[in-house]
């Protein structure tokens, strides 16, 4: 018997390639340093390893212009302009939050390079799954992703919370690892194969006369992401998690899992199982209105600002499922777009609420924020347009982003289903607002200003950047998420 | 025809002087300098295009000073501008207000976010009315919220909080439904013709829909523009928003943005659905005529005068609906000088309460007698612009109510004969007022100094404006009748005479 080792098409896994060797090569530099290693070798490491990863998008997509997407590894991995635009994404919320993450180890004086090599390696795992055609390797990119976070989660080490929430997060997010891997099996059960592209391709070809395997299998994987992407009802970790995490860490975690999760879901349901579309439209509905509305009315009662973005987050990701309800090309550039310009509003918005936080991260009620932006105009104004633009305000890119998915959704014939998920929005408004209204409110006495470090600074003028440039002129990266879609493989 | 230049220095102008106030904002006085200069000069343009706008060229859909851009294709985004005779009186409108607010409001706390924020709502104001493609208006019309949120919350009374919360939660919540609709509209039409998205008001009325569709949609566009208008029984953010707002954002928004849903419900849901209209006009016409008696009777009940001038504004816009919903020529053009005359005069009359409220501290009626005798000129002032309202003859308000009503008498007599009720009874709450504020036994404290010379030169064009439109409005009905006309005709089906 021999082993075949299947072709393998290195510019296709190059991202995933970048940020594994950054990760190794921190590992190895801090095992032959003497004591720990200095924190801004660490960041530059990341940041250069982010930016190649960013970089060989470019490659990429040079590469499908001339000869279109293509499979490799056993069909395994997929190159196309969906995965390229998904990966770019996670690039750049890893780089801003490794500039915020910096100050914070500076603030808190934690040094070491363990922070870094974790938030490479979970990136890797992000890009894997943005890459995956089969459900095995999502699986390995999901749990290379999730462990990492795990452990990044209870990295405030000193505050019990932080060690809690992690635990929180890892049994429940264990469990949803196994509702997932048990869903692929029994899809393999009822297809013959974990590989999408195999599953698609027989249910297309053949009638399946007892679905129930097929079912369930479907059913767990959905429960599985719903986890991930912390879809009401399968919701109730992420507020305690969101609270818990070190604020850096949170502002990561917001923006990378739901970008490999939705990237993976999007393949799941639309290449894989698009042939039993309804089935799992219906369900996908119920998540919609329940994830968007109820998302945004937990909202209002919280009094913690890292809680308030936890459950906007839950709305947010609510919005996005819209895009996958669609089941349309439209539709899933949409969700991407969507992802694109969320992913950075909330890095930078975390970045805020850790400044705010300040040593020890522990000052998070809302009435820190009082009269933030009369102390400090430019943060607090960086603030009230990252929010605004959560809200989808027009001339920021959270209105392109709703109205992306929106459209899908409408075009898809979902009116009814997009006309809630908007009332979902202006619940949503009610706490973006009061927070708003919080930051202009009258100074207390004897607030002290907060000291605003250089690295975050970038990051939090990188996330208003984006907002506002592409709010005003959306044009290049719709068309770059249209793109990215119309090259889908299935 | 005229370039669409001017009209994009109408809409960009004001967005330029706010950046300019922000950055004068270390100076004493800097900022309010530059707020006037860049408001007068968008007077001066609106004027000039008022002047200039060709009537016998403009008509329900051919504009004048048009000019179209598409932005972004994949999601039909355009910059397409153009007036005609419907936009035109609330363009120039927009310049009025905004200038009177400035000069007669002034608030003098963080003074340099206080004209930013009216002139960015003045840009966001005038991008609505020149806009001449749904998805365009609706951003502009989103847009407006927030300054005007930021407006009330901040320069406003002691509920201002609650009173920002709940204008822009309803507005939003109402914005859902036209968005939804606005959306649905457009790719009907994409799927109907091919090709790309697109919002233009022109593509979209040529789109053919089933009855049931129309009247779906219609109610979807009326939701948001009854919020915002406001229409019974969508009104309940209004007398609260009125009420806490500085009196700048109370001009603001009564005087303005209260004009964006009734020119959205005239311009898009009977523009571009007039398919609906045969089923939904009679409900449309019941909820004005309601506006009309409800929103009188609770602006004579209501204690509080600002609340009071809410109230009435309820009412008055509900005139407004029901010459929009008639659907006669001679009752749209009514209900389009009716949208400019209110503007004016609810912008007189909170200008007035801001002049009695600096005096007294307080707008409550109970707390207010007797000003007549050491404020004289005051209560002349509040005369006249009260007796406009009231629409009394020879004044700018009567042209426009009376208007409004032959239109409906004759076509909808019932509901005219009921709305006339409100006729009477404005003149009921607003004579019933009158006499509380300034007639009665003065007490020491209402021994209050008259209005100085500035105070009179800001009113002065607003009486002046209420004089003359009163007695001569034939520049301005020229104006707008050829259109008001073309649009009856293109909404009306064949065969049905108006």
């Amino acid at each position: 018997m021999s082993l075949t080792i299947p072709s393998i098409h290195y510019l296709a896994i190059l991202p995933v390639l970048i940020l594994f060797a950054g990760a190794i090569v921190l590992l190895g530099v801090t095992a032959l340093v003497r004591g720990a290693l200095r924190t801004s070798v660490a960041t530059g490491i990341t940041l250069l390893a982010a930016a190649g990863a960013f970089a060989a998008g470019f490659f990429q997509w040079a590469n499908l212009d001339r000869y279109g997407p293509s499979t490799t590894i056993a069909h395994a991995i997929v190159l196309d302009g969906f995965s390229v635009v998904a990966s770019a994404v996670i690039a750049v919320s890893l780089a801003l939050a490794t500039l915020v993450a910096h100050d914070w180890f500076r603030r808190e004086g934690v040094r070491g390079a363990e922070y870094h090599i974790l938030a490479l390696a979970t990136a890797a795992g992000a890009v894997l799954m943005t890459q995956a055609n089969d459900l095995i390797v999502i699986f390995l990119g999901l749990e290379t992703l999730s462990i990492g976070l795990y452990v990044l989660v209870a990295f405030d080490r000193h505050r019990g919370a932080s060690a809690e929430a992690s635990l929180k997060y890892f049994v429940l997010g264990g469990f949803a690892s196994a509702l997932f891997i048990y869903g692929a099996a029994l899809v393999y059960g009822a297809t013959g194969s974990t590989n999408l592209s195999t599953v698609s391709y027989f249910l297309g070809a053949n009638v399946v006369l007892r679905p129930g395997l097929l079912y369930a299998g479907g059913a767990l994987l959905l429960v599985g992401f719903a986890f991930k992407v912390a879809a009401v009802p399968f919701h109730q970790w992420s507020p305690d998690v969101y609270e818990g995490a070190p604020t850096p860490v949170t502002g990561y975690m917001a923006a990378v899992v739901k970008v490999g999760a939705f990237a993976a879901l999007i393949r799941v349901l639309i290449s894989a199982l698009g042939t039993q579309i309804t089935t799992w439209r219906p369900i996908l509905w119920a998540l919609v209105v329940l994830t968007t509305i109820i998302g945004a009315s937990l909202a209002i009662v919280q009094r913690n600002a890292k809680r308030m973005l936890a459950y906007s987050s839950i709305n947010h990701a609510g919005f996005i499922l819209l895009g996958v309800w669609a089941a349309s090309a439209r539709g899933s550039a949409a969700s991407l777009f969507y992802l694109a310009t969320y992913a950075p509003v909330v890095v930078a918005t975390f970045a805020v609420v850790t400044l705010v936080g300040g040593p020890g991260d522990e000052r998070h009620s809302v009435d820190s924020y009082r009269g933030l932006a009369r102390r400090q105009p430019w943060l607090g104004a960086a603030l009230g347009i990252l929010l605004l633009s959560q809200l989808g305000a027009p001339l920021t890119t959270g209105f392109y982003a709703k109205f992306a998915v929106l459209a899908a959704a409408v075009d898809g014939g979902g009116g009814p289903l997009a006309l809630l998920a908007l009332l979902g929005a202006a619940i949503a408004a009610f706490f973006y607002l009061r927070w708003t209204i919080v930051l202009y409110a009258e100074s207390p006495e004897g607030a002290v200003s907060i000291p605003v470090p250089r690295a975050t600074a970038l990051a939090i003028g990188a996330g208003v950047a984006v907002t506002l440039v592409f709010g005003v002129w959306p044009g290049p990266l719709a068309t770059l998420a249209q793109h990215a879609t119309v090259l889908f493989t299935s | 025809m005229h370039s669409s230049l001017w009209l994009t220095v109408l809409v960009w102008l004001p967005l330029l002087g706010a950046a300019a106030a922000l950055l004068a904002r270390r100076r004493p006085g800097a900022p309010f300098a530059v707020a006037v200069v860049t408001a007068s000069v968008e007077l001066a343009v609106s004027l000039i295009v008022a002047v200039l706008y060709n009537d016998h060229l403009a008509g329900a859909h051919t504009f004048d000073f048009v000019g179209r851009w598409v932005l972004a294709a994949p999601f039909g985004l355009a910059y397409d501008v153009g007036i005609d005779g419907i936009s035109l009186l609330l363009v120039v409108l927009t310049a009025l207000v905004v200038l009177l607010a400035l000069l007669g409001a002034r608030e003098k706390r963080s003074e340099a976010a206080f004209v930013s924020w009216l002139l960015m709502l003045t840009t966001f104001t005038m991008g609505s009315f020149v806009a001449r493609d749904l998805l365009e208006f609706f951003i502009f019309f989103e847009l407006t919220l927030v300054p005007s949120y930021f407006l009330v919350a901040h320069w406003g009374g002691a509920q201002r909080s609650r009173a920002a919360l709940k204008f822009f939660v309803y507005t939003f919540a109402g914005s859902a439904f036209l968005f939804t609709g606005l959306l649905y509209l457009g790719f009907l039409h994409q799927h109907q013709v091919g090709g790309s998205l697109t919002f233009a008001d022109a593509a979209l009325a040529s789109t053919s829909m089933s009855h049931a569709t129309a009247v779906w949609l219609f109610v979807a566009f009326a939701i948001a523009f009854g919020v915002k208008s406001p229409i019974w029984p969508l009104h309940t953010w209004s007398p609260l928003a009125y009420a806490e707002a500085p009196t700048a954002g109370s001009m603001e928004l009564s005087a303005l943005l209260a004009k964006l849903g009734s020119y959205g419900l005239l311009r898009f849901a009977v523009g571009l659905l007039p398919l609906a209209l045969s089923t939904v006009r009679p409900y449309m016409l019941t909820l004005a005529v309601i506006s009309i008696i409800y929103g009188s009777a609770l602006a004579a009940a209501t204690p509080d005068l600002k609340r009071l001038v809410a109230y009435s504004s309820l009412a008055q816009m509900g005139f407004v609906t029901l010459g929009i919903m008639t659907g006669s020529t001679i009752a749209t053009t009514g209900a389009v000088l009716l949208m400019f005359n209110h503007g004016v005069i609810t912008a007189g009359l909170f200008l007035l309460i801001g002049y009695i409220e600096r005096r007294r501290g307080s707008a409550t009626i109970a707390n207010l007698r007797g000003m007549q005798g050491s404020a004289p000129v005051l209560a002349g002032l509040f005369t006249v612009v009260m007796m406009a309202s009231i629409g009394l003859p020879g004044l700018s308000g009567f042209i426009s109510e009376f208007l409004v009503l032959v239109g409906a008498f004759s076509t909808h007599a019932w509901w005219a004969v009921a709305a006339t009720l409100g006729v009477v009874l404005a003149a009921v709450y607003l004579l019933w007022a009158y006499q509380r504020i300034f007639h009665g036994l003065a007490r020491d404290v209402d021994q209050v100094p008259d209005v100085t010379h500035r105070e009179r030169w800001v009113i002065a064009p607003i009486v002046a404006i209420v004089v003359v439109l009163g007695v001569f409005p034939k520049p301005v009905l020229d104006r707008v009748t050829p259109t008001a006309h073309q649009f009856v005709e293109s909404v009306t089906p064949a065969g049905v005479t108006k």
